[in-house]
């Protein structure tokens, strides 16, 4: 056989749709190609169909109609316990009545590799979470971190093609959580392993990943990479899901090229980049981060500038997030550095404040 | 940050910390002991004071050492060899006088000693009753003699002699099949008298039976319910418990209706055409086995279904993930997860079976009977306090013991899985 292609997909979804009663589409066509050593993340919220999507490569749920394709070969007819895919879940899912070094062994022994062989792989992956000294104690005399730990070591321990991570951080606390993520990554680069992973968490997805895949309603809204997601989302909802998002809804007044000219219910005219637009007339909306809003004297060479009214300041220690009324909107929010704050600025004070072109999105109305 | 001994931590008052807080941890005591006061007086009333009743019963023995004080003190000088001497056989003279105004403590005292030979009350009663012809007589041993020649058999002696004490190993020895002989030692029963032992290992060999039955029956219920989704399994709940809202009476009744020879069993199976003969269902250990099981099996399930519910689904599909085929996943990841509840509801059914007296009693022959049977017999029938109380404090022996059993296996189990 010829050497497979570095970038040919390791995994492909094809069509795959999946139903529960016949009535509601959990999962609508998805086509998804997961590349070779990649670290994927799918995203969304509950009940859009990411989960699901995941169990159905693991082999737990079958589709409805349409195929996955595993290196070339279907994996419908092929049973969850023979893809030889590692997976990693949520409650960790280590076996209580066995000690870590047993849960560690467990998918060696069922390979039936010898006692040697076994031996030498648990000390690796025992070495490679730092937890040697645990060997012999048991899932409930770990902490939660811990726990975690053995729990991606033994997903990795039999070398699977693929691993499979259903939101292994969700039941960490904020600290451990975001320094797992960091561990998870270093794992994933120093294996070279391909890693899907599910979230509804964006700054999880945005911390680990090289691709995200953003799940809404059972369909992907848009993969791309985490700075792509948040720089260039291609609609209203992807905007909004990834980071913090400003939105001026109005109407499409005309279009020239790569940018638009929309008006806003007070008669404000802003000029966007024409991302995902309709007809002329149409309602459209305004998409701009919080940190691309400039105050004051900042403002003053944007293209789009308007007066906002302060009407809160929110400390955040490194930051001040400044909620303001800007075009009708109450809840325009203005995140700016601490050391860029001018202090003069109190409640209620009317201050100019712009943006330019390219920082603002117009996109499909919600 | 401070000049004061830091030995003793008082509060604003003035008052030591640990003072204060043993004061505040013993009204929160006393509170919750006022809280479960009630039930605790009604659990020593209705349960502890009973069961150290029926202790102290298996063991007393007051009646001989009421009735023959002084020939029970005559009678530790005997040589134990020939009939005692003429001193004793006056002291018995004069108990037996003594006690013959007190019929009651008399006829207590010849029930006793009937257990140790056959045939002793008699002998009291009719001593007794000649007591008066012979009182003049010179030799109290020659008056006894008259009165019945087996007086001058030792064993008869030694028989009064092994009552000197108040309490007594005696019911507990004959329960299992074991008494004390004339020369003091503890020796195997006649056959004709050795009967508990049987009894005690057809009890636990029934109620062993009946617990395996309801492990393989119970265990797939079980297991059913705990991953049926909710409106299913609760209907299937619903079945589980409908036992428990019939009277055990009722349900024994309908099983001798349901399994006699012309019932509705036997008639079914004789349509069918699959027998010819109807089959003996009723009045033997089929009988009783089949309904044993039917009234039991709730208690099996319900602790094995409790177990299962807090075992996460995850843990078969990790395994199965892991490349383990489903059944082995099954075996090597779930059932030992399962193993407390088995035992619990082992243990609990174990011990409901020993005990069992009605199901026996009624749908099974005289060779299914039980050991609470004997207890019924003795109480109810034969009024002996001392054998019906030691059948059962062995019978709460061995409920300890296979608790204390089972604390050290899913106990020391338990430990490990934190």
């Amino acid at each position: 056989m010829s050497q497979i292609e570095t970038d040919a997909p390791i995994v492909s979804f094809r069509n795959v749709q999946k139903s529960y009663d016949g009535d509601a589409l959990i999962v609508k066509n998805l086509n998804l190609d997961i590349r070779r050593g990649e670290f994927l993340t799918l995203l969304g919220p509950s009940g859009s169909g990411k989960t699901t999507s995941l169990m159905i490569l693991a082999g737990f749920e079958e589709p409805s109609s349409g195929d996955i394709v595993l290196e070339g070969r279907s994996l419908n007819r092929v049973p969850p316990h023979k893809r030889d895919i590692g997976m990693v879940f949520q409650n960790y899912a280590l076996f209580p009545h066995l000690t870590v070094e047993e849960n560690l062994a467990f998918p060696l022994k069922v390979r039936k590799l010898d006692s040697l062989t076994i031996r030498s792989k648990v000390a690796r992956a025992l070495s490679m979470i730092e937890l040697d000294k645990y060997a012999h104690r048991y899932p409930a005399q770990l902490s939660g971190g811990q726990q975690q730990r053995v729990a991606l070591a033994r997903a990795l321990v039999f070398e699977p093609k693929l691993v499979l991570m259903d939101e292994p951080l969700g039941a960490l606390d904020k600290q451990l959580r975001e320094h797992m993520q960091i561990e998870i990554k270093h794992i994933h680069k120093q294996l070279g392993v391909t890693v899907v992973y599910v979230t509804h968490d964006q700054s999880e997805a945005l911390t680990m990943s090289d691709r995200v895949a953003v799940f809404h309603d059972g369909e992907i809204r848009q993969i791309d990479t985490p700075l792509g997601l948040y720089e260039h989302p291609r609609s209203s909802f992807v905007a909004n899901f990834i980071g913090e998002n400003n939105q001026l809804n109005g109407t499409l007044l005309q279009r020239h090229g790569e940018t638009c000219e929309i008006q806003l219910p007070y008669g404000e005219r802003v000029t966007a980049r024409a991302t995902n637009i309709g007809e002329v007339g149409g309602a459209v909306s305004v998409s701009i981060r919080p940190e691309r809003v400039l105050i004051n004297g900042a403002s003053h060479d944007s293209s789009n500038r308007f007066n906002g009214r302060i009407q809160e300041f929110i400390y955040l220690g490194d930051h001040v997030r400044i909620r303001m009324e800007v075009c009708g909107n109450p809840d325009f929010i203005v995140k700016m550095p601490i050391n860029q704050l001018d202090t003069h600025l109190r409640e209620d004070d009317v201050v100019p404040l712009g943006w330019s072109v390219e920082h603002a999105r117009a996109l499909d109305p919600i | 940050m401070s000049d004061m001994s830091p030995a003793v931590l008082l509060t604003n008052t003035g008052v030591p910390m640990k003072a204060q807080l043993r004061r505040i941890e013993r009204v929160s005591q006393l509170k919750s002991l006022a809280l479960i006061l009630p039930l605790l007086l009604f659990l020593i009333v209705t349960f502890m004071l009973p069961i150290a009743a029926m202790l102290r019963q298996s063991v007393s023995n007051p009646e001989v050492v009421r009735v023959m004080p002084a020939t029970l003190q005559a009678l530790k000088h005997w040589n134990g060899k020939t009939m005692p001497d003429e001193a004793t056989s006056r002291a018995l003279l004069s108990d037996l006088t003594r006690a013959g105004g007190d019929g009651y403590a008399l006829a207590a005292a010849g029930k006793r000693l009937n257990m140790e030979i056959a045939g002793y009350r008699s002998l009291v009663m009719k001593t007794v009753r000649h007591l008066p012809e012979e009182r003049a007589a010179p030799s109290a041993r020659a008056a006894l003699l008259t009165v019945d020649d087996r007086w001058g058999d030792p064993a008869y002696w030694h028989a009064i002699a092994r009552n000197a004490s108040p309490t007594t190993p005696f019911y507990l020895l004959a329960s299992l099949d074991h008494n004390v002989n004339d020369q003091g030692e503890v020796v195997h029963s006649e056959p004709d008298r050795a009967i508990y032992l049987d009894v005690f290992a057809r009890t636990f060999g029934m109620s062993l039976v009946v617990t395996l039955v309801c492990v393989l029956l119970g265990f797939p219920v079980a297991y059913l319910l705990a991953t049926l989704p909710t409106r299913k399994s609760n209907l299937l709940m619903i079945l589980v418990l409908l036992p428990f809202w019939t009277s055990v009476l009722v349900r024994v009744a309908a099983w001798i209706v349901l399994l006699q020879s012309g019932g509705l069993i036997n008639s079914a199976l004789i349509g069918l055409g699959l027998t010819r003969e109807p089959l003996e269902l009723v009045f033997n250990r089929t009988g009783v086995y089949i309904s044993m099981v039917h009234i039991l099996l709730p208690f099996m399930i319900l602790p094995i279904y409790s177990v299962m519910r807090g075992i996460s689904p995850s843990y078969m599909r990790a395994a199965i993930s892991l490349g383990s085929h489903p059944i082995l996943s099954f075996w090597r990841v779930y059932f030992p997860q399962t193993v407390a509840g088995l035992a619990a509801g082992g243990l609990l059914v174990f011990i409901l079976s020993i005990g069992y007296y009605i199901t026996p009693a009624l749908l099974g022959g005289p060779k299914d009977q039980m050991v609470s049977y004997f207890v019924a017999f003795y109480t109810n029938t034969t009024v002996n306090w001392g054998m019906a109380t030691s059948l059962g404090t062995l019978l709460l022996l061995a409920t300890l013991i296979l608790y204390a059993v089972y604390n050290r296996l899913i106990g020391a189990n338990r430990l490990q899985l934190g």
